[in-house]
């Protein structure tokens, strides 16, 4: 994928220009090709939705069968439970983050990697590569960048003469969001940088071409021309960053365990708290449909609305013509 | 690549809820226990001793106990710390517990046997219950059953640099709170850091607070307390005063807050080179502040060790020792071999083996002449005086309980709560249940 420069953006499908000749279908293969990924998506996907949602209607604390019914109590206590709405507060304060800043600095690296500069080869692997690391192997390394007395972030501050400015970057339940964005931007900025230059590298160079001879400057260029033709990449990063961000999970857990003192825990966090640590299943499942129906409702009107128009197909014709 | 990237963020929540509706589906699903091997003799048995020398004296004893039983097998798997906790409670609650497994005892154990998953061990363990040390078994026994074997045991207290006490002019280690805080105030003047935390951590935390509780409300004040689901008492807010008395002296080192225990710049490093003058920890404290350590040499005979000091007018004596230990608990549908191999582990020469090369404090009190490290040895004879035993409360009470009090305690020592504030969360998480 690094090397294949003329790869349309992956949130491009084709419309079929000629419709598949009607033929009778072949039932017999359909349902041996199908029932067996509908049997697992329905026992690895469906079932346990159905389960966790049946859980969260009980104070379980998981052992045997759920008993003590407790209706929508579960849910009732989510909305005074100050942990969890500061989970939905911090949600969206990195959503915000990553849009006003992630996927911008993510843009701006993509456009300058596609200039013709020396290395841009090399600079291209160099931003993918943090993505190539798992979340966990980038949070015990971020652990030991940030370690208040021998980390690298302190020495830097120090010999920039900042001092000790940075013994709190995540001690402090001020700055250890801020501190946690930075190391999803970290890890993330690459896999956007991607997306970014391939869905401008799809873009025909003839427009460019002419939006020069007709006296468009570089911005005017950016703004008129790669800006609309990258639509359909950018509105599939937000997706991916804003569905991201709800689940995160293995990255907060290594790097604070939802410290300190609870002020960096995320929806899958307190969930894992109350479902492994104080054994309040039905309480965790709660938390786990909650997750669910935000992720689903997002997801549904997302695509209703947002991806509609790519959907359909009206910006990718263009990537047809040439 | 891109479906990639969502299969793998998604698979997130899959997991999570799948672990959660699995956790549920084997919560529903029937009981039969099919895994024994033919003739019902394999022995599923997990401990957390997953680097030697016991992960092999372990496999050792196994080997033995096989050949002189013929038919059983064991299957043993080693598993660290948390990720034994996790797994088990998954298996526990699928209905489906090892054979023998690691245990804390207290609240986690009692909430098994509750629900069935333990088998009373009263009279199998009594049998030679008199070969233990009389508090042995306190923490696996409730309501007069017991559900677990003792295997070893422990204390914390105060682990102190003596060359660090000696610089900043504190000659004797502190016995009463007062004293401390002076200690902690000299310490300070000297520009020494007093007192190393793992705050990411948030037991090594709540010791401070339980032992002031101890002393400023006593023992039985917090079994009551546990009982009648209420903290909210005068004594356990002074406790929590004493406490935010320390914090607000600012006595832990740079970033205590993010600080993890075992890890490269945590507690117990922070000890082992000597940047910190004391911290409050268990028995195995000068073996992790080695292995911790620069070069791996730890603090060596500068490390001195004393009891948590008595607070003036507390109800607590300065002997009353809190702490805890290992033991085995014993699966529902295991064989009766089970129970016999608890009890050949509680043989001296076994026990003895334990305590020499893992340097635990065994239970078997004809083991307790094999302790030859001089720390261990500080800690046995503290505990031989002990006039009280107080397991650690995030063991001893409900899961929910002992979390709360765990990240209450945390919230006071970041100055982000007051005292009133620990007790009434406690006490809401206690009546939640």
């Amino acid at each position: 994928m690094l090397t294949d420069e003329r790869r349309p953006a992956p949130a491009e499908p084709r419309p079929p220009v000629v419709a598949a000749p009607r033929r009778r279908r072949p039932w017999p293969t359909v349902v041996a090709f199908v029932s067996p990924a509908l049997v697992l998506f329905a026992l690895l996907v469906l079932t346990p939705i159905v389960v966790a949602a049946y859980a969260s209607f009980f104070n379980w604390n998981g052992f045997g069968k759920p008993t003590a019914f407790v209706g929508l109590e579960n849910f009732r206590r989510l909305l005074v439970d100050q942990v969890f709405v500061g989970d939905l507060r911090r949600a969206l304060l990195l959503v915000v983050l990553s849009l006003a800043i992630q996927l911008p600095v993510s843009l701006a690296l993509a456009m300058l990697v596609n200039q013709p500069l020396r290395g841009r080869r090399f600079y291209r692997m160099l931003f993918f590569a943090p993505y190539v690391l798992s979340e966990v192997v980038t949070a015990v390394l971020f652990t030991m960048i940030f370690s208040p007395n021998q980390g690298l972030a302190n020495h830097i501050t120090r010999l920039v003469g900042l001092g000790d400015l940075g013994a709190t970057w995540l001690a402090d339940p001020d700055t250890v969001m801020y501190s946690l964005f930075v190391v999803i931007s970290w890890k993330y900025f690459g896999f956007h940088t991607i997306l970014f230059l391939a869905g401008r590298q799809a873009i025909p160079s003839e427009l460019h071409d002419a939006a020069a001879i007709d006296g468009a400057g570089p911005w005017q260029a950016f703004r008129h021309i790669t800006l609309p033709l990258l639509g359909p990449t950018i509105r599939l990063c937000v997706f991916l960053s804003v569905l991201g961000t709800i689940q995160l999970f293995d990255m907060v857990w290594v790097l604070t365990a939802g410290g300190p003192i609870r002020s960096s825990e995320t929806l899958a966090v307190t969930m894992f708290q109350e479902g492994f640590k104080r054994f309040h299943v039905g309480y965790a499942s709660a938390i786990s449909m909650v997750i669910f129906l935000i992720s689903l409702t997002f997801g549904l009107l997302y695509q209703r609305f947002v991806l509609r128009r790519d959907l359909e197909g009206a910006v990718t014709t263009i990537g047809d013509q040439r | 690549m891109t479906n990639q990237y969502r299969l793998s963020r998604r698979s997130l929540l899959g997991l999570a809820t799948a672990t959660a509706a699995g956790v549920a589906l084997a919560g529903c699903g029937d009981d039969d226990g099919a895994k024994s091997g033919p003739g019902g003799k394999t022995i599923r048995w997990w401990h957390i001793a997953n680097t030697d020398p016991m992960l092999s004296e372990w496999a050792k004893m196994a080997r033995q106990f096989e050949a002189s039983h013929p038919g059983v097998k064991f299957e043993i798997t080693p598993l660290e710390n948390e990720a034994f906790k996790t797994k088990l409670t998954t298996v526990v609650q699928a209905g489906n517990p090892p054979d023998i497994f690691h245990t804390w005892g207290g609240g986690v154990l009692f909430q098994q046997a509750d629900a069935g998953m333990v088998k009373d061990l009263t009279a199998d363990v009594g049998a030679w219950k008199d070969t233990l040390i009389p508090t042995a078994l306190d923490a696996y026994t409730t309501g007069g059953k017991t559900y677990a074997s003792a295997v070893d045991t422990g204390m914390v207290g105060f682990w102190y640099n003596k060359e660090l006490f000696d610089r900043a002019g504190v000659t004797a280690p502190p016995e009463t709170w007062a004293a401390y805080l002076e200690a902690v105030r000299k310490l300070k003047a000297a520009n020494i850091t007093p007192i190393a935390l793992a705050g990411k951590e948030k037991w090594p935390g709540h010791y401070y607070w339980a032992y002031l509780a101890m002393r400023v409300a006593g023992l039985d004040a917090l079994r009551q307390a546990a009982a009648d689901k209420n903290f909210e008492t005068p004594d356990f807010v002074a406790a929590g005063a004493r406490l935010a008395e320390l914090v607000a002296l600012q006595p832990f080192q740079t970033g205590y807050l993010a600080a993890g225990y075992s890890t490269a710049d945590g507690q117990a490093a922070t000890m082992g080179n000597g940047k910190a003058a004391m911290e409050l920890m268990g028995q195995w404290a000068p073996v992790v502040e080695r292995d911790n350590s620069a070069g791996k040499k730890g603090l060596g005979g500068k490390l001195g060790f004393f009891s948590f000091p008595a607070v003036d007018g507390g109800k607590g004596k300065i002997t009353d020792a809190f702490g805890g230990g290992g033991g085995f608990a014993v699966g529902k549908d295991a064989p009766p071999e089970a129970v016999e191999f608890l009890k050949f582990i509680a043989q001296p020469e076994n026990a003895r083996i334990e305590a020499k090369t893992a340097g635990v404090l065994s239970v078997v009190k004809a083991a307790e002449d094999a302790v030859t490290d001089p720390n261990l040895k500080l800690v046995s004879a503290t505990m031989a005086k002990s006039t009280g035993f107080q397991l650690y409360l995030d063991q001893a009470y409900a899961p929910a309980v002992g979390q709360q009090v765990n990240d209450s305690v945390a919230e006071l020592l970041a100055g982000k709560s007051s005292p009133e504030q620990v007790v009434k969360s406690i006490t809401t998480a206690a009546k939640q249940g």
